[in-house]
């Protein structure tokens, strides 16, 4: 009887104990807020630091010529400052590394989605995620050391350092990240179609291309935007593999820059800080950003179209 | 009575005077239905379609049928029920082999399809559901339109002519009465059709590839009362041309579809019959405890 009586007197009473609760609920919240709040700042930051150096630049090197020059050469007279050189490099890397992992990640994904049998793909999956843990400057080495020296027993013109080195090991590195993400797509269709297909003298074969991927397309897709997004990006071992000539090409095997690389080459060169020189690399940077932002802004808004077909 | 007599029915519907009824008709017929379900003596004489012998099932090590053998006659409904995990459902499913896609299952006795064990060696699985059709409990239209749904079974069956598709799609959503709601729109999305034609499009798709046999795993428990009626009375009609097992939770519905029943307990078939006989004079305990609502 008493205790009910005080309990009663607790929800109108303001105690100390419950003075201490309310202030304490509000710190976590300010402590976790500020938690979100550093990602955010970071990246705000990032953004303005990026368009404050660009801005610098762009007042002695008009936004035109850096868009459309063809020939990128800031460190040598008579300097240039084109970036499609640049832009092209990472095209060819980027192209070429999809083309090799696509086919390849599809078919992977495929398999352990739909044909593999559960102890095969308890072994593969782990696997896969042994190969997405492998350092890039790992992959860059054996991009030097091996598959070079291939390249060059096979085709004799091409260079020490050339594309399809880098095409080659950036294709595997962003082979696990298609497998993955496809896969789970793929076996996110629902079990119902393919019972369905099956229930209707469907193969395995029948299912899988006329109803699986089709309705697994544009997960798929967005799956291979974002592996393409982390091959624009990929640094280290583009650095090592693909040389450092920013040159207009189309073909793998001669050496060219791709927009990270030429990043590395300065940061890391005795080019003075705060020179025009030295801005390139944040004009540099902020193409780059735009490019990986596009892709994976298309990728999200490709997710979002399946979304809506579903529901 | 011969057996052509018999199986046309006591209901002459030929496909082109349903396609030419309207809709709101149909559902109102529900209360003709009961006097026309067949009696014992008229299942007896039609053939046997679909006959087992000895069914057992396992998944693993878990044994879910026990000895199941059942007649199952053409030109009849066959309702499957009982309560939940009685295996009615997996007994449904070894007729057109989908449990072969569950690992570690296991068939031991015999399934004869016209006299022709299912689950022998070498039989062509892709074959046999093509002759015995399958509807499910969540109706599963593809996404693709409502003419690529239903001409999906036909085109993997090697079908490549439009105008044997356009035909086959028309005949087939005309029989699951779904024609004269879509047929303005046969290139929408199916996913943009009701939950209940939606169910109806997955009956037209089943019966796209032209089967024998239709196999219904509680085809109306998602739906709403009045698609419930319209396909109960399509599986009415489906019965002259079709042969149709059908598993139902429902036991009014057993009652006012289907000609034969077979009562499921714990993995065993304890009692078959004739619908009329069956709800009203069961001969064993438990499905009289069942059908009353005693337990289930």
């Amino acid at each position: 009887m008493s205790s009910a009586i005080s309990s009663r007197k607790q929800l109108t009473n303001k105690t100390a104990a419950v003075g201490l609760r309310t202030v304490f609920e509000s710190v976590i919240h300010v402590v976790l807020l500020a938690c979100a709040a550093v990602s955010i700042i970071t990246t705000v930051g990032i953004v303005f630091v990026l368009l404050a150096e660009s801005l610098q630049f762009f007042r002695e090197v008009s936004v035109w010529e850096f868009l459309t020059g063809t020939r990128w050469s800031p460190l040598l007279k008579p300097q240039h400052f084109g970036i499609l050189p640049l832009f092209c490099g990472t095209l060819l890397v980027a192209g070429g590394s999809a083309l090799l992992a696509i086919p390849l990640g599809l078919g992977t994904a495929i398999y352990l989605s739909e044909y593999a049998s559960v102890t095969v793909r308890e072994i593969v999956k782990p696997l896969l995620e042994v190969l997405a843990g492998i350092p890039s400057v790992v992959y860059g080495y054996l991009a030097v050391v091996f598959v070079s020296p291939v390249i060059r027993d096979t085709i004799e013109s091409a260079d020490l350092f050339n594309a399809a080195n880098a095409c080659i090991v950036v294709g595997i590195m962003i082979l696990p990240m298609i497998v993955s993400l496809s896969e789970d797509v793929l076996r996110s269709v629902p079990y119902s179609l393919r019972e369905g297909a099956y229930a209707l003298g469907a193969t395995k074969l029948d299912v899988t291309l006329g109803v699986i991927l089709p309705a697994a397309m544009s997960g798929i897709m967005a799956s291979c935007l974002l592996a393409i997004a982390r091959a624009v990006g990929e640094t280290m071992a583009v650095t090592l593999a693909a040389g450092a000539t920013p040159k207009m090409t189309l073909n793998p095997f001669e050496g060219i820059q791709t927009m990270t690389a030429y990043i590395v080459q300065v940061s890391q060169g005795d080019t003075p800080a705060g020179t025009l020189e030295y801005r390139t690399i944040f004009a540099v940077g902020l193409a780059l950003f735009v490019s990986t932002l596009v892709l994976n802004i298309a990728a999200r808004w490709v997710l979002l179209r399946v979304q809506e077909k579903y529901e | 009575m011969s057996l052509t007599e018999l199986a046309l029915g006591d209901r002459p519907t030929s496909m082109t005077e349903t396609s030419s009824q309207e809709i709101p008709l149909r559902v109102s017929s529900a209360k003709t239905r009961k006097k026309n379900l067949r009696s014992a003596a008229e299942i007896a004489v039609r053939a046997k379609k679909v006959e087992t012998r000895n069914i057992d099932f396992f998944y693993g090590s878990n044994q879910a049928l026990h000895g199941i053998s059942l007649d199952i006659h053409e030109h009849c409904v066959t309702a499957l029920i009982g309560p939940s995990g009685c295996g009615k459902s997996t007994f449904l499913r070894c007729l057109n082999r989908m449990n072969d896609m569950i690992d570690e299952t296991v068939v031991r006795g015999d399934i004869l399809l016209d006299g022709v064990d299912i689950y022998q060696r070498g039989t062509d699985v892709v074959e046999l559901r093509k002759r015995v059709g399958m509807v499910f409990q969540k109706s599963n239209p593809f996404p693709k339109s409502i003419f690529e749904n239903v001409a999906y079974g036909p085109r993997v069956a090697g079908v490549r002519k439009r105008g044997v598709l356009d035909e086959i799609v028309e005949k087939s959503l005309r029989q699951a009465a779904l024609w004269d709601e879509v047929s303005h729109r046969l290139n929408d999305s199916a996913l943009n059709l009701s939950g209940g034609q939606q169910q109806r499009l997955c009956i037209a798709r089943a019966l796209a590839t032209g089967p024998d046999v239709l196999l219904m795993d509680e085809p109306a428990s998602a739906l709403d009362p009045k698609s419930t009626a319209a396909v109960e009375d399509l599986i009415f009609e489906l019965k002259d041309t079709y042969t149709i097992v059908i598993v139902t939770h429902n036991m009014q519905q057993a009652a006012r579809v289907s000609d034969q029943t077979a009562f499921f307990y714990e993995g065993r078939l304890i009692e078959v019959g004739a619908t009329n006989e069956l709800f009203t004079r069961p001969k064993e305990k438990q499905t009289e405890d069942y059908i009353t609502g005693r337990f289930g």
